[in-house]
C-alpha cells in the first residue's frame, strides 16, 4: 500500500558540518537516498557540503550545492516538480527549513506531500508550550517550569512540584539569580535575591543528578511502533548527550524500568503522530521509578546514526521507506536478510560513545561542559565488557590517550573541584581521582555519576595496580594477561604499567606484542547481527574482542583484501572529506574485484555502513589492532592514505611489521613528513622554501629572527593551553607566546619560520604513478596565507593566478613526485608572491580539498589514486578535462556561537567545524551562494566596519565604495570612519566600547540594527579582552553576520553588489559542463 | 595507590561448563559451589535476570544469557503483598544453573538489597561466568538444546547428566493446593497452574474486581463454581499433561472463556485436537515479533518456550491468531466460537514488552 503517485522526491540535507549536526546526516541522507532509489524514485538533493558521499555520483539522481534555506529550496522545488519532500534526514537545518515553507504556504503552492512524519508533529514537538500540552494530554511527564511572580506563588509551584527546585529569574543573564532550594527555607531565602533580578520567577523542580535515558522509536502508518535501541548517559543530567559519554543499551535499568520508559515512548509517538523514526529523551530518578520527559526529537539524530550503529539496524534507511507508506512488516532485517524489519535488535556486546573536543583551538572558551554542546566529534567502541568498550574508546578519541591508566599525568590543583565542575578531561579527572585514593562513593557523590559506571572504572584501576607491581614482562601470567585484556588495555598500557618508561615506547608495545602471542592470548572476531546469534546472519559486520574464544568468522587466505584505513573521529581539521575518500577508495577497490575492508570507528560517517565493504571492522586505528586485523585478514595491501593523518602516521610503523602498505612507500612518506629529511630534499631538487630552524634557546631564537626578520611562525613542541603555534609580530609577542610554552629546551626544541605576508597560497591536489603526475588540481586561497588552508575560502579553477605562477607550481610539484616516487593521492602547499613559488607543506594522502576539487573537476582523484595503488592501469584524463568554464567556491563554516566566549578570529591553528563547496558561472556567483550556504546573509543596509591596519585599510577600500554605491550605510570606528571620509566614502561615526559617546557600536549590534560586521584585527595574537573581542563576539552572540579578514570581506561584498538573488543560477551540478 | 582485588578473575575458582558430550569450556564459578546439570538453553533478552531466574518455565534447565554484561543492578528485596511475590515471577529460582559472560561484582540500584551472586548462593544455584555466551548460543542454534553441566574446580563431571524431558516439570512446579487470590465478591476466574508467572496473577488481578482460583495442574476444577477459565505457562513438554487436557475439553462443553499463555497455548491446541512439537532451539528473547492474523497490527513480545502448536494440525473449528514473524510459527490460537483464546508468548511480560497486555483485559471482558 505504498504511495505510487510519488515519482520523484526532494531531499533536504544539512548543509555544513557544525557542531550539534554533524556527519550523521551524511549517512542518514545517503540511506534515504538509497532507499528512493530501490523504489524506482527519482531523487533530487539540496546540500551545499561537496566533501559528503551523499553529494557523489550514483546516490541521488540531481544534486543541488545550494543553501539549504526556502529561497533556494523553492527555486528547486519550482524547477524540478518534485511530488514528496523528504524533512526528516538534514537534521535541525533541513526540519527548519521544511517547517518554513509549511507556514509560508510553500509545500500546497506546489502540492507537495512531507514523506513521513507530518509537519504539524514537527510543530507539535518543537515549540515548548504545545509540547507539554500534547504530553499532558496523555498523562505523560514533562520538564514544566511555573512563572511566579511572588514567594507565595513560589512556594505553592515548589511544593506543587517538590522539592528540591530550581528558581531561575526570567530576562537575566548570566544565571542571575538562579539556584538549587531543598525546602521552604531555602526557597524564600534565594526567591528574594530572585526577585530583585527580575519580576518574574520560573520555578521548576530540580532534576540534578538524575540519569539521562534515550529510547529510538520507529512508527509505521498501521500504528506497529518498536524501540530499536535504548541508551544511557554515563553523566547525569545537566550535561548534553552530545558531550557525555553514552552507553548502549542502558546498563543500570531494571527490567520494568527499561519497559516503563519503553511503554512511554511508544505512547508518545504514537499521540504525536510519527511516521518514521523519533528520538525520545528522557530524565530518570536514579532513586525510584519517577521520570520527565526532556524532548522528543521527530527527525533522524545524532543519537539515531549512534543506534543505527550501535544495532545494525539502520534507522535512516527504513524511516524512508515507511515515509513512503511501508509497514514494518513488510521491510526486511537488512541483517539476517530474512526476518523482518519489526523487531528490535537484541545486543550481545555494549557499545560506548565517547564525544570528541577541540577546545584547546579556541581563544578564550570555556572548557566546562554542561547543557550546550562542544564537542566536535565522537567514537563509538564496542566491548563485551564496559571495561573494554571505555578503554577502546578512549584511544579512538586520538586525543594522546592510551585507555583509562598509563596516559601522561593532567595536572589538576583540586581534584574535588575538578570532580564537581566537569569540564572535557571529567574522565581523566575521575581516573586520577581513583589512583589518588579516591572511593567510588566519593566521586559518586561528586559528580553524580552511577556507582555502577564508577565500579567498573575502579576495575580498571586495579588491574593497573596489579600490573605495575610487576618489574618484567616474564613475570606477567596468561590469567592476568587476560584479565587486562578483557578489560581493554593496550599492549601498550600493559608494556607502560609494568616496564614505566624504560625502554623506547614502540619498542615496548612490540614485546608486549610478542609475549602475548606466544602466550597464546589473541582477539576474536565477533559479529553485530541484531540478534545475539539466535539466528545465523551472513553478516560482515565486525568487532574484535578479548571476551571470547572463538570468532564468528571463517576467512579465505585467498590474498584478495584489501584493507583501507579510515579516518575516526571527527575533529577540526578532519572530518566527512576524509571519509569520502574512505569511501571512494572501497568503491573502487570492491569495482575492480578486490574485497574491500575497511576500518574505522566513528559511527557519524558513511564508511562505517556495513553496506559500503565486503568487512567492516568497527574497531580502533591503533598499530596493535590494524596489526590485529592483518594477521587474521592476511590482506594483499593496506591503504593508508585515505583517512588523513591517523593512518598516514601509522606508516613507519606498518611498515616495519612487514603489512603491504600500497601505493607510496612508508619511506618517502617519512621522507615528507619528517621536517630535516624533507627540507633536505628540496634543497637537493632547488626547491624554494619559507626558512625555517628548529631551535633550542631563546637566544638562538633571536638571532634566527633577526635573520629573517618579523612575523615569524612559532611551533613549540609541547603547549600547556592553547594554540599549538602562532605569528608573532614582535618580542612582545613572542615572549608571550613562549611563556606558554613549558620549555624551550634541547627537548623541547622550537621550531620558527618566516612568515611571509600579504603571498597567495595555493594547493596542488593529485595523483602520480610511480613519480608521475597524472592528474591535478590547482586551487587558490581567496585569504592571504596565514589563515589556515582549513578555514580559508578556496576557489577553484583559479581565477587570479598568474599562468607563470601556475606553470612554476606544476613543475615543481613534479619534482617533488619523482623524487618521492609517489604512487597515490598527494597535496603540496605553496607560497606565491608574485611569481616566487615557496613550498610549505607537502602530504602524501589525500587532502581535505580532494572531494571539492574531484567534483568541481568532475574527474575522481580517489578512484584513480586507488586505480594505481592496486596496479591497475591508469589512463591519464585529456588535458581539455582541466579546462573549466565555471567556479568552484570552497567556503568555511565556524560554530563559534556554540562556543561561548571564544574569538572569533581565524589564524594558523585551524577553527572551522564544515564547509561548504558551490559552483557558479563566475566567482561572484560561486561566492555567494558558499556563503549563503554557510549562514550568511545579504545585508539590509547597515554595515559596522573596522578595518585594521593601514594596509588593511586600503585593501577594503573598493568593497567600501561598493557598499556607498550601493546604498548601504557604513558604520566606522575612529580610524576607519576617518579613512573612508578622506578617500570620499561616506560613513558614521561609531564608537569602540572602552570610548565614550554615542553611538556605541556595541549598542548597535545589541540592538540589532547591523545586519554585516566586518572586523579585521591589527594584529594576529592580541588575545586579552580588547574592543575589537568585545564587538566580534557580540556579532556572534547576536547572531549577526560577521567577516574578520579583508580578502574575504571584499569578495563577499564585490559579490553581493554586484549578484542580485534573484539573477543566481538554480543549476544542478550535472547541468555545469 | 590501592591494591585490593575485588574484581580479579586470579582470585577466582575457575569451572568448566561441558555442553552435550563434545564441548567443554573453562570459565570461573560464581553464585553457589556445586555441580549443576539440565538442558541448557539460551536467552536474548538484555534485561530481567531476577524474573527470568525465577519463572517456573525455566525448571529443569540451565540458563545462557546472551547479553555480557550481569548482575548489574544486584537483587530486589523478597517481599509479598496479598500472597505474591512482588519483585519476582515465583517464589524461588528456577533455573538450576546460570552461565554468563561478564559478571558485575558490585551492584548499584536503589532497590536492590544484595548481589546476584548471593542471591545464587542463599538458592544453591551455581552460576559460571568468562565464558564466550555468543559461541555456546551458536551451538544450541547449529545442534539445538542440549544437556550441560557446570562442574567448579574439585568437582567430578556427573555420569549422566539431567534431561528434564525426562519427567513431568510442570508437576514439580505447579501448586499443591487450591489457592484463592483477590476479592471473593469478583467474578471468578479458574488459575490451571502448570508453573504460573507471579506477573499473570497481578495482570488478572490489577482491576480489583477478579477473584483468581489457582488449582494444581491435574485438578479437575469442573466442579467449581466459575466465570473464566485460564491457562498458564508452564515449562517442559505438553505430552506430560494429559490430565490437564482432560480438564480443558470438560470446560470447552461448559463454554466458559478460556484464555491460554505458552504452556497454556498448547495445551487449549492439543484440547482442541491440534498436536505440538519441540522446537530446535526454542524462542527465548524479548524481541519476538508476532503479527494479528489477518491484520496489519504486529507486536514486540516476550517468549520462553521450547515447544511450539503446530497450526497444520488445528482442527476446522480453531484459526491461528497470532503467527511469529521469524519463523511462522504459530503464536496464538482462537476458537471460532470467539469463546477460547490463547497466545505462545508472554503478555504479562516481566521480564519484556508490555505491548499485548491488553489481551488480559480482553479475556477480562468476556467474563
Amino acid at each position: 500500500m505504498i504511495d505510487t503517485t510519488i515519482k520523484k522526491v526532494l531531499l533536504l540535507g544539512s548543509g555544513a558540518l557544525k557542531i550539534g549536526e554533524a556527519g550523521e546526516f551524511d549517512y542518514s541522507g545517503s540511506q534515504a537516498l538509497k532507499a528512493m532509489r530501490e523504489e524506482g524514485i527519482e531523487t533530487i538533493l539540496i546540500n551545499p557540503n561537496i566533501a559528503t558521499v551523499q553529494t557523489s555520483e550514483g546516490i541521488a539522481d540531481k544534486i543541488y550545492f545550494l543553501p539549504v534555506t526556502p529561497f533556494f529550496v523553492e527555486a528547486v522545488i519550482k524547477k524540478e516538480q518534485p511530488q514528496g519532500i523528504l524533512l526528516a534526514f538534514g537534521g535541525q537545518t533541513a526540519l527548519n527549513c521544511g517547517v518554513a515553507l509549511y507556514r509560508e504556504g510553500i509545500l500546497e503552492k506546489y502540492n507537495l506531500k512531507v514523506l513521513g512524519t507530518p509537519v504539524q508533529a514537527i510543530m507539535d514537538t518543537e515549540d515548548r508550550e504545545l509540547f507539554v500540552k500534547r504530553l499532558d494530554e496523555i498523562n505523560v511527564k514533562s520538564i514544566k517550569s511555573h512563572a511566579v511572580s511572588n514567594i507565595e506563588d513560589a512556594l505553592a509551584a515548589a511544593s506543587e512540584l517538590g522539592y528540591p527546585v530550581i528558581l531561575r529569574a526570567a530576562y537575566a543573564l548570566g544565571g542571575l539569580g538562579s539556584g538549587f532550594c531543598d525546602n521552604p527555607d531555602e526557597l524564600i531565602k534565594l526567591g528574594e535575591k530572585a526577585f530583585s533580578y527580575s519580576p518574574q520567577v520560573l520555578v521548576e523542580k530540580s532534576l540534578k543528578g538524575w540519569k539521562e535515558i534515550e529510547y529510538e522509536v520507529v512508527r509505521d502508518r498501521y500504528d506497529n511502533c518498536i524501540t530499536v535501541c535504548n541508551m544511557e548517559n554515563f553523566d547525569p543530567l545537566g550535561i548534553h548527550t552530545g558531550e557525555s559519554i553514552v552507553v548502549a543499551p542502558s546498563q543500570t535499568l531494571t527490567n520494568h524500568e527499561y519497559n516503563l520508559l519503553r511503554e512511554l515512548s511508544i505512547r508518545i509517538v504514537r499521540h504525536v503522530g510519527i511516521v518514521g523514526e523519533c528520538n525520545v529523551q528522557f530524565a530518570f530518578d536514579p532513586n525510584s521509578e519517577d521520570y520527565r520527559v526532556i524532548e522528543v526529537n521527530a527527525r533522524l539524530s545524532r543519537s539515531s546514526a549512534l543506534a543505527s550503529k550501535a544495532t545494525g539496524y539502520p534507522l535512516a534507511f527504513v524511516a524512508a521507506k515507511l515515509g513512503l507508506g511501508y509497514g514494518l512488516f513488510e521491510l526486511k532485517n537488512s541483517i539476517t536478510k530474512t526476518t523482518p524489519a519489526f523487531f528490535e535488535p537484541a545486543l550481545d556486546y555494549v557499545v560506548c560513545k565517547i564525544p570528541r573536543w577541540d577546545l584547546s583551538k579556541f581563544h578564550g572558551v570555556s572548557r566546562e561542559i554542561g547543557s550546550s554542546m562542544k564537542s566536535v566529534g565522537e567514537v563509538m567502541a564496542i566491548g563485551r565488557t564496559f571495561e573494554e568498550a571505555l578503554q577502546k574508546g578512549l584511544r579512538m578519541i586520538g586525543q594522546g590517550a592510551h585507555g583509562f591508566t598509563g596516559n601522561k599525568e593532567i595536572p589538576i590543583e583540586n581534584i574535588d573541584k575538578a570532580l564537581r565542575e566537569p569540564t572535557d578531561n571529567r574522565i581523566f579527572v575521575i581516573s586520577k581521582a581513583l589512583t589518588h585514593g579516591y572511593t567510588p562513593e566519593k566521586i559518586h557523590e561528586l559528580t553524580k555519576i552511577d556507582r555502577w559506571f564508577i565500579d567498573k572504572l575502579m576495575n580498571i584501576i586495579n588491574t593497573a595496580a596489579e600490573l605495575s607491581a610487576l618489574s618484567s614482562l616474564e613475570e606477567l601470567g596468561e590469567p592476568l594477561l587476560r584479565q587486562a585484556k578483557r578489560q581493554g588495555f593496550s599492549d601498550f598500557q600493559i608494556g607502560r604499567h609494568i616496564l614505566k618508561d624504560r625502554i623506547d615506547t614502540d619498542e615496548m608495545v612490540i614485546k608486549v606484542r610478542e609475549y602475548r602471542k606466544k602466550l597464546g592470548v589473541l582477539p576474536v572476531v565477533k559479529q553485530i547481527d541484531t540478534l545475539a546469534a539466535e539466528f545465523p546472519a551472513q553478516t560482515n559486520y565486525l568487532y574484535l574482542t578479548y571476551n571470547g574464544t572463538a570468532s564468528d568468522i571463517v576467512y579465505e587466505h585467498d590474498g584478495k583484501s584489501i584493507v583501507v584505513l579510515g579516518s575516526g573521529a571527527y575533529r577540526i581539521g578532519s572530518s566527512v572529506e576524509f571519509d569520502w575518500c574512505s569511501v571512494n577508495a572501497l568503491q573502487t577497490i570492491r569495482k575492480s574485484g578486490w574485497r574491500g575492508i575497511m576500518i574505522n570507528y566513528n559511527p557519524e560517517t558513511v564508511s562505517t555502513d556495513y553496506d559500503m565493504c565486503d568487512r567492516l571492522y568497527f574497531d580502533e586505528l591503533t598499530y596493535e589492532r590494524v596489526l590485529d586485523i592483518c594477521d587474521l585478514e592476511e590482506p594483499h595491501g593496506v591503504i593508508i592514505s585515505m583517512g588523513g593523518q591517523i593512518p598516514n602516521n601509522l606508516a613507519t610503523r606498518l611498515d616495519a611489521a612487514k603489512v603491504p602498505i600500497l601505493g607510496t612507500t612508508a619511506d618517502s612518506i617519512d621522507n615528507a613528513e619528517d621536517r630535516n629529511r624533507f627540507s633536505a630534499m628540496l634543497d637537493r631538487l632547488g626547491i624554494d622554501q619559507p626558512r625555517w630552524r628548529e631551535l633550542t634557546s631563546m637566544n638562538d631564537i633571536h638571532s634566527f629572527i633577526r635573520d629573517v626578520g618579523f612575523p615569524v611562525l612559532v611551533r613549540p613542541s609541547y603547549v600547556l593551553s592553547g594554540a599549538a603555534m602562532n605569528v608573532c609580530s614582535n618580542d612582545t609577542e613572542l615572549e608571550q607566546f613562549l611563556k606558554l610554552a613549558a620549555e624551550v629546551s634541547k627537548k623541547h626544541p622550537v621550531v620558527v619560520s618566516e612568515f611571509i605576508q600579504h603571498a597567495k597560497e595555493i594547493e596542488f591536489d593529485a595523483v602520480a604513478d610511480h613519480g608521475t603526475v597524472i592528474a591535478y588540481a590547482i586551487s587558490e586561497h581567496i585569504e592571504f596565507a596565514g589563515v589556515h588552508s582549513g578555514d580559508a575560502t578556496i576557489q577553484f579553477p583559479p581565477q587570479k593566478l598568474y599562468v607563470e605562477t601556475a606553470r612554476r607550481i606544476k613543475k615543481i610539484a613534479r619534482k617533488i613526485a619523482e623524487a618521492l616516487k609517489i604512487s597515490g593521492p598527494f597535496n603540496i602547499q605553496f607560497l606565491a608572491k608574485e611569481n616566487d613559488i615557496k613550498v610549505i607543506e607537502c602530504n602524501l594522502r589525500a587532502s581535505r580539498s580532494f572531494p571539492f576539487v574531484s567534483k568541481v573537476l568532475k574527474i575522481n582523484l580517489i578512484e584513480l589514486a586507488t586505480k594505481v595503488m592496486t596496479g591497475e592501469k591508469v589512463t591519464p584524463p585529456e588535458k581539455s578535462a582541466f579546462d573549466l568554464d565555471y567556479v568552484g567556491v570552497k567556503a568555511s563554516q565556524f560554530s563559534f556561537s556554540r562556543l561561548q566566549k571564544a574569538d572569533p578570529v581565524l589564524g594558523v591553528d585551524m577553527a572551522s567545524t564544515g564547509e561548504v563547496g558551490c559552483i557558479g558561472d563566475d566567482t561572484n556567483e560561486a561566492v555567494l551562494k558558499a556563503m549563503l550556504s554557510v549562514g550568511y546573509t545579504v545585508p539590509g543596509k547597515n554595515i559596522l566596519v573596522s578595518s585594521g591596519d593601514a594596509k588593511q585599510k586600503v585593501e577594503l577600500l573598493g568593497a567600501c565604495r561598493l557598499l556607498a554605491k550601493h546604498n548601504y550605510s557604513i558604520f566606522a570606528t575612529g580610524g576607519s570612519y576617518k579613512f573612508l571620509v578622506d578617500n570620499g566614502v561616506p560613513a558614521t561615526l561609531v564608537y569602540w566600547p572602552s570610548e565614550t559617546g554615542e553611538p556605541q557600536a556595541l549598542e548597535m549590534l545589541h540592538e540589532r540594527k547591523i545586519d554585516l560586521v566586518v572586523n579585521i584585527p591589527k594584529n594576529l595574537t592580541k588575545e586579552e579582552l580588547d574592543n575589537g573581542y568585545r564587538i566580534r563576539r557580540a556579532a556572534v552572540d547576536f547572531n549577526i553576520p560577521i567577516i574578520t579578514n579583508t580578502r574575504l570581506a571584499s569578495a563577499f561584498i564585490t559579490a553581493f553588489c554586484n549578484m542580485p538573488l534573484d539573477n543566481i543560477q538554480i543549476k544542478s551540478w550535472d547541468e555545469y559542463r | 595507590m590501592p591494591i585490593f582485588s575485588n574484581f580479579a578473575f586470579l582470585d577466582m575458582k575457575e569451572a568448566l561448563l561441558h555442553l552435550g558430550k563434545d564441548f567443554a569450556v573453562k570459565g570461573f564459578s560464581f553464585g553457589y559451589e556445586g555441580r549443576a546439570d539440565g538442558e541448557v538453553v539460551f536467552n536474548t533478552a538484555m534485561v530481567g535476570y531476577p524474573e527470568s531466574l525465577t519463572d517456573p518455565s525455566y525448571s529443569g534447565q540451565i540458563l545462557c544469557v546472551t547479553y555480557p554484561l550481569v548482575g548489574n543492578y544486584g537483587v530486589p528485596e523478597e517481599k509479598t503483598a496479598d500472597g505474591i511475590s512482588v519483585n519476582f515471577e515465583s517464589e524461588r529460582i528456577h533455573v538450576r544453573g546460570l552461565i554468563i559472560s561478564d559478571y558485575s561484582f558490585k551492584y548499584s540500584h536503589w532497590s536492590a538489597v544484595k548481589s546476584l551472586d548471593q542471591w545464587l548462593k542463599e538458592y544453591r544455584i551455581p552460576g559460571i561466568f568468562g565464558v564466550d555466551t555468543r559461541e555456546i548460543t551458536k551451538i544450541l542454534r547449529e545442534q539445538g538444546s542440549m544437556p550441560g553441566c557446570i562442574v567448579p574446580e574439585g568437582f567430578e563431571v556427573p555420569e549422566t547428566l539431567y534431561d528434564p524431558g525426562s519427567e513431568n516439570q510442570v508437576a514439580i512446579v505447579s501448586c499443591k493446593e487450591v489457592i484463592r487470590y483477590g476479592n471473593p465478591a469478583g467474578k471468578k476466574v479458574v488459575l490451571l497452574d502448570c508453573g504460573v508467572k507471579n506477573n499473570i496473577l497481578r495482570c488478572l488481578l490489577r482491576s480489583g474486581d477478579i477473584e483468581v482460583i489457582r488449582v494444581p495442574w491435574d485438578y479437575d476444577f469442573n466442579t467449581m463454581e466459575y466465570d473464566g477459565l485460564f491457562i498458564s505457562n508452564g515449562p517442559g513438554n505438553p505430552e506430560y499433561c494429559g490430565e490437564a487436557v482432560r480438564n480443558i475439553q470438560k470446560a470447552m462443553a461448559a463454554e466458559k472463556p478460556i484464555f491460554g499463555i505458552c504452556m497454556g497455548n498448547q495445551l487449549l491446541a492439543k484440547a482442541g485436537g491440534a498436536s505440538t512439537f519441540k522446537l530446535k532451539y526454542g524462542h527465548r528473547s524479548h524481541n519476538q515479533p508476532v503479527r494479528l492474523v489477518g491484520t496489519e497490527r504486529c507486536y514486540v513480545t516476550s517468549q520462553n518456550h521450547g515447544y511450539a502448536v503446530d497450526g497444520d494440525t488445528l482442527g476446522a473449528d480453531w484459526e491461528p491468531l497470532f503467527v511469529n514473524m521469524n519463523d511462522g510459527t504459530n503464536e496464538g490460537l482462537r476458537h471460532k466460537s470467539g469463546r477460547f483464546f490463547s497466545v505462545q508468548f508472554h503478555p504479562e511480560a516481566s521480564s519484556g514488552p508490555t505491548d499485548t497486555e491488553f489481551l488480559f483485559d480482553k479475556f477480562i471482558k468476556m467474563l
